[in-house]
């Protein structure tokens, strides 16, 4: 074996990091999420409230979190609810924790079933079971998988056995994930990172190429060509309402920021915790831009390009206009793409394999601030606090199985918590790091240790822009959402959802439930601090 | 596909792209820059330690 030189050592070491930087917040957001929510919201129109975020909100969102969390961890405190209150001393400052410990939390509950289907899909193709003829064969065949058809229909274990069973792999997810936390084998994740990762973006580079190349594969439909593909996804205004008409809807902005905080982790309390456990001096400015560059780069360039345009190709117009929920796209578009590749069906397993490793990556993630607080506040174990996320966040899965009719209980969710509750919080800790921290002081906390430096303006974009960004789009989706009357009857606004179906009103219980949970939890944890602190100034009088 | 949507296309793919270049030359170049960079894969929590 040749002896490694220290300069290769040293390229070695700089592409390992590069790539465990960059793959880190790569996930389902990227290639399923993304597309299903551009192709929703008008594909070409969607990427300018994107773009806007991206700069906007994204990234300055990003360095204050890793900011927050490494200024509170600096004093002591590694879950949100104890970081918040170091930085604003009121009694109402831990509690806007509840929002940080309630979203990544409820996130998992439909992301682990995302994963599943993943990890289903790929031993599908690993066992041959993925071969359909015709492109409604496998929109049909994944509605009848996920139980979009009726309440329940995912827990009947159809014909085919446990490979066709949703809630096996679910099942399977549940207890790789808690295995892996509760033993604490996360270390695996930088494994991950540094391998899968780039062999997932090479698979995706492929299937990328195929799709590019598959010219107009049915000569019955010469409309749906790939150059007619990619013109829904990046055309603006390719959809009926034109550019403008999309750009008016308010939903458009929440849901592009939305999009941009769900898949760089921004806004859901992860990286607040991650980041106190840094050291002072450790950077956090370039670390945080390469982790989004690197994601962007997965989501815009990749998924992008890839699924809805193959969407377009082998199902058409009318399906990438109402895709079925946010997530759907990918299960049905892709293996079409696979099937007309050759060895498609060794690059459907590995494609869906790794897809579903990145995903188990994140959702490990997903539930270390809720950990944090129980042993910070409440001085659990670890093993007490992985056992108790498991309970609630099955019974949660449970939920989202189980009411999967139209994808009402994931949607739902997904929209509430993954889009709304994450605006909020993200508006929260902007208002946070600009006014009570303080600009001056959060920049020179964001500076610190940082290997580029970060132009002055974003300052005052984190002060000034962000907040009034935020508020503004989120007064204007209210104001449409109580006033809008839709001009088709059979659609209907969010708030109208929740009058009208009782699946929504159960999904909304279900979060409130959770909410209140973690709300004793807080106020539990703020006690105890409280006493603690008692007990200090008491020692040292 | 039309011209507004090739030049949507251009910035989209290539901004993301031009992003991830910069940063990528940002850690080659800067000495020492790979010591002090982090993200949540690599920080280990030290409950697990303990535990």
């Amino acid at each position: 074996m040749s002896q490694a030189t220290p300069g290769k050592e040293a390229w070695a070491s700089r592409i390992g990091v590069i790539l465990a930087v960059t793959g880190s917040a790569v996930g389902l957001g990227n290639f399923l999420r993304f597309p299903g929510l551009a192709a929703q919201y008008g594909g070409g129109a969607f990427m300018i409230p994107y773009a806007v975020a991206f700069v906007l909100l994204g990234l300055p969102i990003a360095w204050v979190e890793w900011s927050i969390g490494r200024y509170g961890g600096a004093r002591g405190y590694n879950s949100s609810p104890g970081i918040y209150r170091t930085i604003w001393k009121t009694r109402a400052a831990p509690y806007f924790g509840v929002l940080s410990m309630v979203i990544p939390v409820m996130i998992y509950m439909y992301y682990v079933y995302v994963e599943a289907w993943c990890l289903a899909y790929a031993m599908r193709y690993l066992f041959g079971a993925m071969d359909f003829e015709h492109a409604a064969d496998y929109e049909e065949f994944f509605g009848a998988f996920v139980g979009a058809g009726g309440h329940g229909d995912a827990v009947m274990i159809p014909g085919e056995g446990l490979l066709g069973s949703a809630v096996f792999f679910l099942v399977v997810c549940f207890v790789v994930n808690f295995v892996l936390i509760y033993r604490g084998l996360t270390r695996g994740i930088e494994w991950f990172c540094r391998w899968a990762m780039p062999a997932l973006i090479v698979c995706a580079l492929v299937i990328l190429v195929r799709v590019l190349t598959l010219g107009t594969p049915d000569p019955a439909a010469p409309e749906q060509s790939v150059l007619n593909g990619l013109g829904y996804m990046w055309n603006p205004g390719a959809n009926e309402v034109g550019l403008l008409g999309a750009l008016r809807n308010p939903e458009i902005w929440m849901a592009a920021a939305g999009q941009i905080f769900f898949s760089l982790s921004v806004g859901f309390g992860i990286i607040i915790t991650y980041s106190s456990y840094l050291h002072r001096d450790d950077d956090i400015a370039l670390s945080s831009v390469t982790a989004s560059a690197g994601n962007g780069f997965c989501e815009v360039a990749l998924g992008g390009l890839i699924t809805i345009p193959a969407a377009f190709v082998f199902l058409g117009f009318a399906f990438v206009q109402d895709p079925p929920g946010t997530f759907g796209m990918g299960f049905v578009a892709l293996p079409n793409v696979f099937g007309e590749m050759p060895a498609g069906r060794w690059f459907g397993f590995l494609f869906f394999f790794l897809l579903f490793l990145a995903a188990v990556t994140s959702s490990l993630s997903m539930l270390q601030p809720a950990i944090a607080l129980l042993e910070e506040g409440l001085g659990l174990g670890r093993k007490a606090s992985v056992a108790l996320l498991g309970f609630i966040t099955a019974v949660g899965a449970a939920f989202v199985v189980f009411f999967s009719e139209g994808f009402v209980a994931l949607d739902t969710i997904d929209f509430w918590i993954g889009t709304f509750c994450i605006y909020v919080l993200a508006t929260f800790q902007v208002i946070l790091f600009g006014w009570i921290l303080g600009g001056d002081r959060g920049f020179d906390e964001l500076r610190r240790g940082a290997e580029i430096r970060i132009p002055a303006i974003f300052k005052y974009v984190i002060k000034y822009v962000a907040p009034v960004y935020l508020l503004t789009i989120i007064g204007f989706w209210l104001y449409s959402e109580l006033l809008t009357v839709p001009e088709d009857p059979e659609e209907t606004t969010r708030l109208q959802q929740i009058v009208q179906s009782g699946e929504v009103q159960l999904s909304l219980i279900l979060i409130l439930m959770v909410g209140t949970l973690f709300t004793l939890l807080i106020a539990q944890s703020v006690k105890r601090w409280r006493a603690a602190e008692r007990a200090q100034v008491e020692v040292i009088p | 596909m039309t011209l507004g949507g090739w030049i949507v296309m251009a910035l989209s793919v290539g901004g993301m792209t031009g992003l991830l270049a910069w940063c990528i030359y940002k850690v080659v170049s800067i000495p020492g820059a790979t010591e002090h960079l982090h993200s949540q894969a690599d920080i280990e929590t030290p409950d697990i330690e303990c535990d």
